[in-house]
């Protein structure tokens, strides 16, 4: 059996909403590049909701794979719903990952959640 | 689709000649070497014909030859073993900051054991320094174990040099025994135990176009060990068990093939390895060669690309049909940074773009085209989605931890794993 799923694999060679969005709402950034990895998202914001939302992300295929699934997954949900995303919603809906990967690369979900806090914290100001 | 297969460090495919020698002995000649009926003696001679071949590819003499099943099992037989018949005369062993997992984790258990070790370091090439060797020397040394050459940078230690300093220096009449893990120089750069003066050399089949399943332990004539196997008389009672004739055979044609073609070879491999070594950094901006630019496995090349990570670059590399290797901690199974890299003392996050070519005989100037019109384009497509080369395209500096990088906080569960 291959090391990742076909779906990784999927995300991985054809991320989806990879790139920045200039004025995003909110930015949010998680890991390092000592470890290996690090994601970038950013979100656009309409009505509560994640009207569109794009990722850079440096790191292995997992991480690839992740911040993908994690941007798709996000796409139109109200932002309570997206606080409610964990990082396992996003291994599940991948079909699973390595085991050593689960902790290491599987950082989308904190990312985006970095995001809209970062939306929320100009909202209150 | 396309077979590049350029990951011969870590097994190189079959010459066919090797393949072709070993078929008789499956299923027509399968006796036991040690029955004394004459089926077995087909089996006796063809392992006696195997062993002179694979002493002469090192200039030993046959009965210095210990075959093994591979050369961690050598490696841990000359260090287990050696350390276990001298150890009346101390308990103090050096080996390099570079050696292979089955070299530091044979040290690491005789640690437990009440053994002392010192890790002597390289240089930024790879390098023992001799000088560090000498002061790592104590009274109760009875082991050396610095590796021929490293199978991920390629660097190609200067082993006589090294054997002349532990031999000079100890005290005298006290021997202090040299072993050297040489299953990356052997069959790839002509390699001469007594022009060496090591006491213990290890090689392997299973990369020099051998089979899996064999190897050798070279002990010098008068040197003791302590088996790590009981049993039986095989081997000289040094390694019992049933020969695995086969791979034996194999393990001998390919060492007389080697012996014929080693120069040649290595000429042609040298020629490809350049041909990367001086394109790549043509074609990709902010990469850097890892270990030394001479003295250097004719194979090897080992690039650290800054900006990517290295586990991303082989799977995408893989899709092409290419087959690599990295040493970045996502790529390994321990998800820690190559302790080869972190050896040399490249900076981690460079590391982790860490990518490695190894090639072979079998290798074409057309597969070295081939990979040098798609990396390029592997590499742009990694940075163009990271968010490191971003930073460093706006700002014109290395991202450490920016702005809502909560490394502290996630240090730990992220990326400071447990052992």
């Amino acid at each position: 059996m291959a090391f990742y799923s076909e779906r990784v694999m999927d995300h991985f060679a054809n991320p989806r909403n990879v790139g920045e969005i200039k004025d995003a709402d909110g930015i949010g950034e998680v890991g390092n590049p000592v470890c290996g990895d690090m994601m970038t998202f950013y979100i656009k914001v309409k009505d509560n909701k994640i009207e569109d939302v794009k990722f850079k992300t440096f790191g292995c295929g997992a991480a690839i794979a992740v911040s993908s699934m994690v941007s798709e997954m996000a796409l139109g949900k109200t932002l309570e719903e997206v606080m409610n995303l964990t990082n396992a919603d996003v291994a599940k809906a991948l079909g699973g990952l390595p085991s050593n990967k689960m902790h290491c690369s599987n950082l989308g979900a904190d990312a985006l959640h970095k995001a809209v806090e970062n939306y929320n914290s100009k909202q209150v100001k | 689709m396309k077979r590049i297969y350029m990951d011969n460090q870590s097994n190189t495919k079959p010459d066919e000649r090797v393949f072709e020698s070993m078929k008789p002995f499956f299923i027509e000649y399968y006796g036991n070497p040690q029955s004394i009926y004459s089926f077995g003696s087909f089996s006796k001679d063809a392992l006696e014909t195997a062993r002179r071949r694979v002493a002469d590819l090192i200039n030993a003499d046959a009965e210095e030859i210990i075959f093994t099943s591979c050369g961690t099992e050598s490696n841990n037989l000359a260090v287990k073993g050696i350390a276990g018949a001298l150890k009346a005369g101390g308990r103090h062993i050096i080996i390099s900051s570079i050696e292979h997992f089955s070299v530091l984790n044979s040290v690491k258990k005789l640690e437990k054991e009440g053994f002392e070790v010192s890790f002597i370091p390289v240089d930024g090439n790879g390098n023992v320094d001799e000088s560090e060797l000498k002061k790592a020397l104590r009274k109760d040394t009875i082991l050396v174990s610095v590796q021929y050459a490293n199978p991920e940078i390629g660097t190609i230690q200067d082993i006589k040099k090294l054997v002349s300093a532990v031999k000079e220096s100890s005290n005298a009449g006290k021997f202090v025994a040299f072993h050297t893990d040489a299953v990356s120089a052997c069959g790839t750069i002509p390699v001469d135990v007594k022009d060496l003066g090591v006491d213990a050399l290890t090689f392997s089949a299973s990369v020099m176009y051998g089979p899996k399943g064999a190897a050798a332990l070279y002990l010098k004539k008068g040197v003791r060990i302590s088996p790590q196997l009981d049993g039986g008389i095989q081997e000289n009672y040094r390694r019992s068990g049933t020969e695995n004739i086969p791979t034996i055979v194999g393990f001998g044609k390919a060492c007389e093939i080697a012996k014929d073609e080693i120069v040649k070879n290595g000429k042609a491999v040298q020629k490809l390895r350049d041909k990367l070594i001086a394109e790549l950094p043509k074609r990709i901006e902010h990469i850097y060669l890892n270990g030394a630019r001479e003295n250097r496995l004719p194979g090897n090349v080992n690039f650290s690309i800054e900006f990517v990570e290295g586990e991303a670059l082989f799977l995408l590399l893989d899709a092409k049909g290419i087959m690599v290797s990295s040493g970045s901690a996502c790529a390994s199974k321990n998800l820690k940074l190559s302790h080869i890299l972190d050896a040399i003392g490249i900076d981690v996050a460079v590391g982790q773009g860490s990518i490695l070519f190894t090639l072979s005989k079998f290798n074409t100037e057309e597969e070295i085209n081939y990979v040098l019109e798609e990396f390029p384009n592997i590499v742009k497509r990694l940075r163009d989605m990271s968010p490191l080369y971003s930073y460093f395209l706006k700002t014109g500096s290395r991202k450490a931890a920016g702005p809502g990088t909560d490394f502290d906080d996630h240090h730990d569960d992220h990326c400071n794993i447990e052992e």
